[in-house]
């Protein structure tokens, strides 16, 4: 476009942005109260290093180590109309947005990328609680049928994360609207053949819960996660008395019928590799450290070949390395 | 007696004083009072025509969910033949929030499936006021296969709080058994067909009301979640529920507009609790255009076109 865009807003943004300076060096644990050095953290996918709790992880973060070697591309989601009701609380739906946009550094609150995880080509989706409580609205929608389509074009399957307040009240019925949405999203894998894994991440509610979160062929959740329709709050105001110990975690859902597994997030990338390709016929895949895709070697070519070969150029210019 | 909504308090006083000087004359036949009653009649006529012109959000969430408006198995009594009741999920309860089974509209065959709120405190708490639990959406889910495999299209009529927060209705997949019935809206080869005729309360409503067709009665509310809700949340204070209804666009006008209502039924003037039958009546009459409207389709163009307009929607905002 020109250079405003091209030179300085990025220059500008990487002089600001969050992940190149730390503004924090420690953070607590929400749990068990431990302080954990960031790099420490980082190593562990958030996952306290202490009490094994699973905090909270950036869909960018997960993905880094969710695809082959970090690399992955954006899938691009089609833009929603912004603000379709005007809506206005105590703040305006705009100034929400920008403020989200502003904390998190991502356009909304799903990202969608497509890459290898394993030498298994895969579309996954993940949902930002840092956003706007991760809130289903027509972003949300649309990112579900763009990464079906990607998926249907790629013969690939295609994995959620989910993590969400449930939907987007600034966008009323039309957030409501997403249930049906993403549901057509979810029967077009269904008819296409290929699988639709839903990993359940704290915490799953309201909305999101009620349609793609819980239409999943195989249902993974993370060690702890609030998964419900209802809320613990509302259900102990409508029944007033005290909710069991762990009500509505993902081990409780998990004993009541609700889930296939509870999988730590360290596992769950090669539980998904297992899974995803036993469900496409795949082989198994090779196990441990991948070296780095480059081209197949020749028949004839010998060990010694590239040993420090680029990654894949056909990753493209969105790769995050 | 008519039950009052508090906006409505001074057409109460004035039909008050109407039936009031009726009863007098009632009692003392030599008085003449007809031409005063007829005045006050006069004017409470003038008053309720004013007062329903233009209702608020929160005043039309307020005839939505007025006791005395007609219930789910009010249209099934008076609109279906032959309805034969069918109960129970089969895997753990039969649902009273939710009733369903086979009929006949207008002579052809159907599956209908209703929340009912009930009518009186030990009714509403037999049908737990609208609000279903997972049986009953599984219980949907189970008659729209019925339907699909006996080619019988499905009426669906919706008037819910909202889907039940309770404990067990978690530890028995609240969100999964709604997830299901939405998806069966959308994957069954029949003919789907919905009226919203009170309530449309998040997705305790959206997992019947995902349909070919949709329409909603001129009073009625569909919205993601309840002004009280959403003003405690986004307010933190519950009486800001005025505030919230004007925010969350949930009128049926407002629903027309943005596509997601297809057509709007008119409500008789002081809405439907003032003339249950014509409310009734109409009601029929738009299930059956809607029923017409998709008869020449076969199962796979009624699936795209569901699927065609949800996927469609949101392209269309409402100005402020």
């Amino acid at each position: 476009m020109n250079w405003i865009s091209n030179y300085v807003r990025p220059t500008i943004n990487s002089l600001f942005s969050r992940r190149e300076v730390p503004e924090n060096l420690w953070t607590k644990c929400d749990s068990c109260g431990t302080m954990l050095f960031h790099r420490e953290l980082a190593d562990s996918l958030n996952v306290c290093t202490n009490c094994g709790h699973h905090m909270y992880i950036a869909p960018r973060a997960r993905f880094d180590r969710l695809f082959d070697n970090g690399i992955y591309r954006d899938v691009p989601v089609p833009a929603a109309l912004a603000d379709p009701l005007q809506f206005r609380d105590q703040k305006r739906y705009p100034d929400r947005m920008r403020a989200a946009q502003r904390a998190t550094g991502e356009a909304e609150a799903m990202l969608v990328a497509e890459g290898e995880m394993g030498r298994t080509p895969v579309v996954a989706a993940a949902q930002d609680f840092a956003f706007m409580a991760g809130s289903m609205g027509m972003h949300v929608g649309n990112a579900l049928v763009a990464g079906a389509e990607r998926a249907l074009d790629r013969r690939s399957p295609l994995i959620v994360f989910t993590a969400a307040g449930g939907a987007r009240m600034q966008e009323g019925i039309l957030s409501l609207m997403q249930m049906p949405r993403s549901t057509v999203a979810v029967q077009m894998l269904r008819e296409a053949g290929l699988p639709y894994i839903v990993v359940l991440t704290h915490p799953t509610t309201g909305g999101v819960t009620a349609s793609y979160a819980m239409l999943g062929d195989i249902q993974i959740a993370e060690p702890g996660a609030l998964i419900c329709f209802a809320g613990p709050r509302v259900i102990e105001q409508t029944i007033r008395e005290k909710l069991p110990e762990g009500f509505q975690s993902a081990e409780y859902l998990l004993e009541h019928g609700m889930l296939d597994r509870v999988t730590a997030r360290k596992d769950m990338r090669d539980e998904l590799i297992v899974i995803t390709r036993m469900l496409m016929g795949l082989p198994p895949a090779i196990k441990g450290e991948l070296p780095p895709p480059g081209p197949a070697p020749k028949p004839e070519a010998t060990a010694d070949a590239a040993p420090g070969q680029a990654p894949d150029a056909g990753a493209g210019t969105d790769a995050k390395a | 007696m008519t039950h009052y909504l508090d906006f409505e308090k001074p057409l109460a006083e004035i039909e008050g004083k109407a039936e009031e000087l009726r009863a007098m004359a009632r009692a003392n036949p030599e008085m003449d009072i007809e031409s005063e009653a007829a005045a006050l009649d006069r004017k409470a006529a003038d008053m309720l025509r004013d007062l329903y012109k233009k209702l608020t959000p929160w005043r039309k969430c307020q005839v939505a969910r007025h006791p005395d408006r007609p219930n789910g198995k009010d249209y099934i009594a008076a609109l279906f033949s032959e309805y034969t009741p069918l109960a129970g999920d089969r895997n753990f309860a039969d649902d009273h929030a939710v009733m369903g089974g086979i009929a006949r509209f207008e002579d052809r065959p159907v599956v209908v499936i209703a929340h009912e709120k009930g009518h009186d405190t030990a009714t509403r708490l037999r049908h737990n006021f609208g609000m279903a639990r997972p049986e009953g959406y599984r219980k949907a889910v189970r008659l729209m296969e019925l339907a699909d495999r006996f080619g019988m299209p499905v009426v669906t009529l919706v008037d819910t709080p909202g889907a039940y927060p309770g404990k067990g209705a978690e530890e028995r997949g609240q969100a999964e058994a709604i997830a299901r019935s939405t998806d069966a809206c959308l994957r069954i080869g029949v003919p789907i067909v919905s009226v919203i005729i009170g309530e449309g309360g998040s997705g305790g409503a959206v997992a019947f009301a995902t349909a070919n067709r949709m329409a909603m009665l001129e009073h009625s509310v569909y919205s993601v979640i309840s002004p009280e809700g959403c003003a405690s949340i986004l307010w933190k204070n519950a009486d800001k529920m005025r505030e919230a209804a004007e925010a969350l666009r949930l009128t049926a006008q407002d629903l027309k507009q943005l596509g997601v209502a297809d057509t709007i039924i008119p409500e008789p003037l002081g809405g439907a609790q003032r003339d249950r039958t014509g409310t009734i009546e109409r009601v029929g009459t738009e299930i059956g255009k809607m029923l017409k409207g998709l008869s020449g389709m076969d199962r796979d163009a009624l699936i795209a076109a569901r699927r065609k307009k949800y996927l469609g929607m949101g392209k269309t905002a409402l100005a402020g």
